[in-house]
């Protein structure tokens, strides 16, 4: 567990599986396109991330695609989050969203 | 016309033998422990699959076919609601690939074809994670999440 927040903790790695949230199954050059870092920098980070076992990979032909793998933080949020906990707790981070992103409209 | 690329990829290492995470997709009574469903099949090539509730109303969630199995190593099912069983284009597909890591297994669950934004895509979202991490509990230790509370 402690290798999963050594990799969370860092802005470039999250960025990184932000980008894979929202599109899944990246090769290294989608990845690194539009980011402030160089390929082999972007290479490093993913290598970290899935030494942590939060990107699984599988390769297509001479393709390596990137997946983000969400099971070590489900692991982390079932030792300290009740079962019945989870509805709530989604629905309050559902009302955070929706007054923050209304605030983000107001200010548009 | 080459297949298009998996949805999503999940790894999970469970501290246990190949085996005993085979046992773990196939036998009913473990399914229902971290699952809450009963995985129902004879598990033979060609042969049917149901993912049926556990709390007794019977009712089957999930359904498909089993399209290739080499026990203890790989299985591939088809997947589609209970009422769209047979419609191709809501049935989606998964493989479970299991490999032994010195004592350990390495789990990676592959969800493919999927209907993008279908309710079955957002539902696998957070689905497989929790299934799987409770799976490891349960084998790692014997228990799951809802156990510890109720007991």
């Amino acid at each position: 567990m402690a290798d999963v927040f050594r990799a969370l903790a860092d802005d470039s790695r999250r960025a990184l599986l932000d980008r894979l949230f929202a599109r899944n199954g990246q090769t290294l050059r989608q990845l690194a396109a539009n980011l402030p870092m160089s390929r082999q920098a972007v290479a490093k980070h993913l290598a970290i991330l899935e030494e942590a076992n939060l990107v699984s990979t599988i390769w297509r032909g001479r393709e390596k695609l990137h997946y983000l793998n969400p099971v070590p933080i489900a692991g982390i949020v079932r030792r300290w989050v009740g079962k019945f906990e989870d509805a709530r707790l989604e629905a309050l981070t559902d009302f955070q969203h929706q007054i923050e992103t209304n605030k983000e409209k107001r200010r548009a | 016309m080459p297949e298009r690329a998996p949805d999503f990829v999940y790894v999970i290492y469970i501290a246990a033998s190949v085996e005993k995470v085979w046992n773990g997709l196939i036998d009913h009574h473990l399914t229902r422990q971290y699952w809450e469903h009963d995985n129902v099949s004879t598990w033979k090539k060609g042969s049917r699959w149901e993912h049926v509730r556990s709390d007794g109303s019977g009712k089957v969630d999930v359904a498909g076919k089993v399209v290739e199995i080499e026990p203890p190593r790989r299985m591939v099912i088809t997947w589609a609601e209970g009422g769209n069983a047979g419609d191709e284009a809501k049935t989606s597909r998964v493989t479970f690939d299991l490999t032994a890591v010195g004592p350990d297994t390495k789990l990676t669950v592959t969800h493919s074809d999927l209907e993008a934004g279908s309710e079955m895509f957002i539902g696998i979202t957070s689905g497989w994670p929790a299934v799987l991490s409770n799976l490891k509990t349960l084998l790692e230790t014997g228990q799951t999440l809802s156990d510890k509370l109720w007991r």
